[in-house]
């Protein structure tokens, strides 16, 4: 268990320096639309919520993985959306 | 074959990051994130044994239209309140899906179970802030912080029965410490955001955004999934910096924004007399429309620092106009952005956008402090703390040290505000009572479209 464990962490520690290292580098202009482009890339929670939800019998585990897939959608939906409309505003002179 | 989709799905979303480097590719940047997220969601809709599809669809479909729905119709001024709704999700989802996982039995060993019990802690307060933040934002509930008497022992008692119940989950592997620390988790995370004031929001939207992060990357070691895993990790570091730059913007430590209680969020209320003669009573220079517009056409420089009460009175579309009457008179007109100008990160440069401003035209602070000494007119709209010479040198006062915007080194600052009353901070600004600044009382919306009329009228050369 330790072993896989390992694993995982190793991925998460590497994938926190190449976050640093890229967003440090967004221009403080589009700080809003970061904002809302992360919030719909953490709606990926959504592949969590389908396993959840479609493991097995619908049973309240399912159930509450059934909600959680309802509102991962919103945050996906909206949040590339929302991201789209601000990034079309930008223009250059 | 699932896992290269997943990888693939990784390196979308970090270059949807990179994208966001230069306006010129950040479409490009959000395009990336969603083939990412069709990548991932087709993969997983693929993994052998998943049969559920009817009802995952119901609910995926019902959740997207949803989400449609609100990123269509909220205005920009709104977005604010838009993100910290879209956090919440977010926590709620994460929570959801470590109980689901509990139930499920995913809680062989040790490990399993920190991992399920911290992604429902982390989750359960990111859901609960993230509404309190939404409702501060939109005004539903008030600015002004909630100080509960013994509120940090209140805090600590919290966490103490977190622990607590972590213990009990741990050994035992029993729903009801889970869900128990969900309730606590919950309510700790609403009552520290209700104790912070109305102007550290920023601070906080950037706070719940990095939680919203983390509670993904414990759902996917939880379930153990890289990919969660490293989005999550994605969506942490950039609300960390996001917050590390906001802090940095207002002085504070991230510590002491947390800990709330700064700022009474409401201005104070009026005395007697209209605002402009409470303010020549103080010896304040008060100015009208015609004047400003003059100094203004008159100068080769102005600069327009524009705050947050530039977005409350919509004044964002006039000031366009102004811009572009200025500019065919001759004038060079740029806009100076501080870091936390606004209730959001970034949120001015969205609005500027809005108004169809060239983002060339909008500098950052470090970019035009320098210039001001040698610009003949500043044209402040509807900021008040991130101009405010306090804290440069009046080291008691609550922003010493705080980085500003250096307008006072302008040839002339035109101030345009309601009133005098200090801003959500609560601290007045000497600025206003300096010789070289002249205020013109009245709504920023209003103002500026009688400065575009005045600029109508008046012969041109």
């Amino acid at each position: 268990m330790m072993e896989g464990f390992l694993a995982h962490f190793t991925v998460f520690v590497l994938a926190c320096f190449v976050g640093w290292q890229v967003v440090w580098k967004v221009t403080p202009a589009l700080h809003t639309p970061l904002m809302s482009v992360t919030n719909a890339i953490s709606g990926i929670i959504l592949v969590g919520a389908m396993l959840a939800a479609g493991a097995g019998a619908l049973d309240l585990g399912g159930w509450l993985g059934l909600v959680a897939v309802f509102l991962a959608a919103i945050n996906v939906v909206g949040g590339f959306w929302v991201t789209h409309r601000m990034l079309k505003l930008f223009r250059r002179r | 074959m699932i896992q290269l989709a997943y990888l693939a799905a990784a390196v979308c979303f970090i270059l949807s990051l990179k994208g966001l480097s230069t306006p010129a590719t950040a479409k490009r940047g959000n395009l990336y994130g969603i083939v990412g997220m069709t990548l991932a969601v087709a993969a997983t809709l693929a993994a052998p044994g998943f049969t559920a599809y009817g009802r995952i669809a119901v609910a995926a479909l019902a959740g997207g239209a949803i989400g449609a729905l609100l990123a269509s119709r909220v205005p920009m001024t709104a977005m604010p309140e838009m993100v910290a709704l879209l956090h919440s999700f977010v926590g709620a989802a994460a929570t959801l899906v470590g109980l689901s996982a509990h139930h499920h039995g995913v809680h062989p060993d040790v490990i399993a179970r920190v991992e399920i019990f911290l992604g429902v802690v982390i989750g359960a307060p990111t859901l609960t802030g993230s509404l309190i933040a939404f409702a501060k934002l939109r005004g539903t509930i008030g600015g002004k912080p909630l100080l509960l008497p013994g509120r940090h022992a209140l805090n600590v008692a919290g966490l103490a029965a977190l622990l607590a119940l972590g213990a009990w989950y741990v050994a035992a592997a029993d729903g009801s410490p889970l869900w128990l620390a969900a309730l606590v988790a919950g309510l700790l995370g609403a009552h520290v955001i209700l104790a912070i004031g109305g102007a550290d929001m920023p601070v906080i939207v950037s706070v719940l955004n990095s939680a919203s992060g983390w509670a993904a990357a414990a759902t996917g070691f939880v379930l153990g999934n890289d990919l969660l895993i490293v989005t999550g990790a994605l969506v942490g570091a950039s609300g960390a910096i996001l917050s590390t730059i906001m802090s940095r913007g207002m002085n504070r430590s991230i510590g002491s924004v947390l800990v709330g209680g700064f700022g009474d969020g409401d201005s104070a209320v009026d005395g007697a007399g209209t605002p402009a003669a409470q303010a020549m009573a103080k010896g304040v220079n008060v100015g009208d429309v015609e004047t400003a517009v003059e100094l203004m056409r008159g100068a080769r420089n102005v600069v327009i620092v524009p705050g947050y009460g530039m977005a409350v009175a919509q004044a964002q579309h006039p000031t366009w106009q102004l811009v572009q009457r200025l500019e065919h008179e001759g004038v060079r007109v740029r806009f100076a952005i501080h870091p936390v100008a606004g209730r959001l990160p970034g949120h001015m440069n969205v609005l500027l956008a809005e108004a169809d401003v060239p983002y060339d035209q909008v500098f950052e602070m470090d970019e035009i402090n320098p210039d001001l000494p040698e610009t003949e007119v500043v044209l402040v709209l509807g900021a008040n703390d991130i101009v405010n010479p306090d804290a440069l040198d009046r080291p008691g006062s609550p922003i010493y040290g705080m980085p500003i915007l250096e307008v006072f080194r302008a040839g002339t600052v035109i101030v345009v505000k309601r009133s005098l009353n200090p801003g959500f901070s609560g601290i007045d600004n000497p600025l206003y009572y300096r010789d070289n600044t002249m205020m013109v009382f009245g709504d920023a919306r209003a103002v500026v479209e009688a400065m575009v009329k005045e600029l109508k009228g008046a012969p041109v050369g």
